[in-house]
């Protein structure tokens, strides 16, 4: 699979990427970095589902609203009625606490989805994701008690971590952000390359090379299937977590399909099913849109993408990764 | 007389309104090599779809080392013990040969998710192992040399074996291969059968469709005629070969396609 994932110049990548906020502090540059990189979270889960196991989830974003309403709603707290005289209320909990519910929480939905969604699969399957993020969004602009609706989530706490000798440190300045975002990509990869590289990633890419195959060697579909995108909904929601916490603000947008769009553009221009895919497919649709900021209106950026998009499936179907990765096996 | 392993009991097939399988008996002793014979469109492969998951049958049952597996999944039956391989060409194309062993090895592991996350100790053990079982399994079907190769890189005769080797791989009971020799060359099939009675003398009770009668009839302990659905004869290869509505429907038919 990828043997580009275990040659040491990847360390030597999160090093410089570590170093960079003290050699070239700029706060421009760290903030497109920092976004650029809570959506490389996301690529990283979603290929996962769509580079391992075969799956085009097109409600990926559900999952990433989620964990930033988890999040979000666990760190200012919330007092909400459920009907029946049932009152939930909860007073504001550190923001580590949010993450954790972050993940928990996109990841049951990861399960329910799973349970229920694949029994279908193909263009059925994908229908339904597409129907679950809207549907997700239909309830945060509706239920205001619960969301604020429309209004938006504000006063969102930045991220805090506990540190040696320092106690709870509030992570505000851009730098702080950064190297979180970092971390957290960093942890995120690691942990998709452990399951891709075991016997679990083998059935997950056994089941999208050859399913009927599969099953007749005894790889239970369903089971593998939802393990796959519980994982990935708990990663895609860690990513929603650390955008509310980063922007401090979130409302009912955050379910648009063009998120999933930007991930699924992310994941397939990058390489999916390599592990380097989607953060090389992350840093370049995350800070090309950036580059092209004053120079380009957003309606000709998105023409852009779609251009993009199109030469790359012509030209470069498997993604840069792959590609260059063949380059490289050729030349030696 | 050894306990049949493999008991299939009035089963009916029915797609659409075509009747793929009229009324069919038959075991498979365990220990054995039984083929299953008939021309194209008897319904031999409908019959491996049924018992291996893929299709419910209409009616009838379908037993397994004593238990009823009729109507369970393709990925229960195997979990069982019960593994067939395909007509069709099938291994996992964009994967190497050795990644393909180690995926139809998958029955062989336990490691989950949490054993993914802790990569130390017992899980290092069975991925050990588990890499230790495939090269001896590219060892035993002569793939050796080609573990690193991209499945769709192979030669068909050597894509052929590769099915073979994965559906061997998977340790079944019962192995159930559909027209394994077809197309090959006559070394290549000589191969296939030594392959064959290896897998058998790893303890592999073995039920076999094909179309090459030499080789049917050199292999077989006993054979099970199907003809438009129906089983028209069941016996040891000299009993089969004797018999005038088997030389009528098939061996017959047969010879005279052969000649023409
Ligand atoms: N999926 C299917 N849909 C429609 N007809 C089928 C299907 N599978 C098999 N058949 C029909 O069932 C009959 C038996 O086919 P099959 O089991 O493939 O025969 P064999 O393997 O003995 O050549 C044939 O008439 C075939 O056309
Ligand atoms: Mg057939």
């Amino acid at each position: 699979m990828s043997g580009l994932a275990r040659i040491p110049w990847s360390w030597g990548f999160v090093l410089a990427m570590a170093l960079l906020p003290l050699v070239f502090p700029d706060p421009y540059v760290l903030a497109v970095l920092t976004s650029a990189g809570i959506f490389i979270v996301g690529a990283i889960s979603l290929n996962l589902l769509l580079g391992y196991t075969g799956q085009l989830s097109l409600g990926h974003v559900a999952f990433f609203g989620l964990g930033a309403y988890a999040s979000a709603l666990v760190s200012l707290g919330f007092d909400v009625g459920l009907g029946f005289g049932v009152r939930v209320t909860m007073g504001p909990q550190p923001v580590w606490l949010g993450f954790v519910a972050a993940i928990v929480v996109a990841g049951g939905f990861g399960w329910l989805l799973g349970r229920l969604a694949f029994k279908v699969r193909g263009a059925f399957f994908v229908i339904l994701t597409v129907c679950f993020a809207q549907v997700l969004r239909m309830v945060a602009l509706n239920w205001i008690e619960l969301t604020q609706g429309p209004m938006a989530l504000i006063g969102i706490p930045a991220f805090s971590l506990w540190l040696p000798g320092q106690g709870v440190v509030a992570l505000t300045s851009k730098a702080q952000n950064y190297w979180l975002v970092l971390a957290v990509a960093v942890l995120a990869f690691l942990l998709v390359r452990q399951v891709v590289n075991s016997r679990m990633g083998r059935a997950f890419v056994a089941l999208r090379s050859n399913e009927a195959l599969a099953r007749s060697v005894g790889i239970r579909v369903t089971h593998y299937l939802v393990v796959a995108t519980v994982l990935s909904a708990g990663i895609a929601g860690a990513a929603g977590s650390l955008f509310a916490h980063y922007t401090r603000i979130i409302d009912p947008d955050v379910f648009l399909f063009i998120y999933t769009v930007t991930m699924v553009i992310m994941v397939i221009t990058g390489g999916k099913g390599s592990l380097w895919g989607p953060v090389v497919g992350g840093l370049v649709f995350g800070l090309v849109p950036d580059l092209l900021r004053g120079r380009a209106a957003p309606e000709a950026q998105w023409v852009l993408y779609g251009v993009a998009m199109i030469l790359f499936v012509m030209f470069l179907p498997r993604g840069i990764v792959p590609a260059v990765a063949g380059l490289w096996e050729r030349r030696r | 007389m050894s306990a049949a392993l493999l008991e299939v009991e009035h089963l009916a097939v029915h797609i659409g309104g075509l009747v793929a399988i009229a009324d069919a008996s038959f075991s498979v002793p365990e220990g054995s090599i039984v083929s299953l014979i008939g021309p194209n469109g008897a319904g031999k492969t409908t019959a491996f779809n049924v018992i291996s998951g893929y299709m419910r049958p209409t009616r009838g049952s379908i037993r397994f080392a004593g238990e009823a597996i009729t109507g369970l999944a393709p990925e229960r039956v195997a979990e069982r013990g019960l593994v067939r391989s395909f007509q069709r060409t099938s291994v996992f194309m964009g994967c190497t040969v050795l990644e393909n062993a180690l995926m139809a090895l998958h029955r062989r592991g336990k490691a989950g998710l949490l054993a993914a996350l802790s990569p130390w100790g017992a899980v290092r053990r069975e991925e050990a192992m588990l890499r230790e079982a495939a090269w001896e399994m590219l060892r035993f079907v002569g793939l050796e040399a080609r573990a690193e190769t991209l499945a769709e890189a192979l030669a068909y005769g050597e894509q052929r074996r590769l099915g073979i080797a994965l559906a061997a791989a998977a340790s079944p009971r019962l192995l159930m291969l559909d027209e394994p020799a077809a197309g090959l060359n006559p070394s290549e099939t000589a191969e296939c059968m030594a392959l064959i009675r290896g897998l058998r003398e790893r303890g592999m009770t073995v039920l076999l469709v094909e179309h090459d009668m030499a080789m049917v009839m050199q292999m077989s302990d006993s054979i099970v005629v199907l003809n438009q659905g129906r089983i028209i004869a069941t016996g040891a290869p000299a009993e089969i070969r004797a018999n005038p509505e088997v030389i009528r429907a098939y061996l017959g038919s047969e010879a005279a396609h052969v000649a023409a």
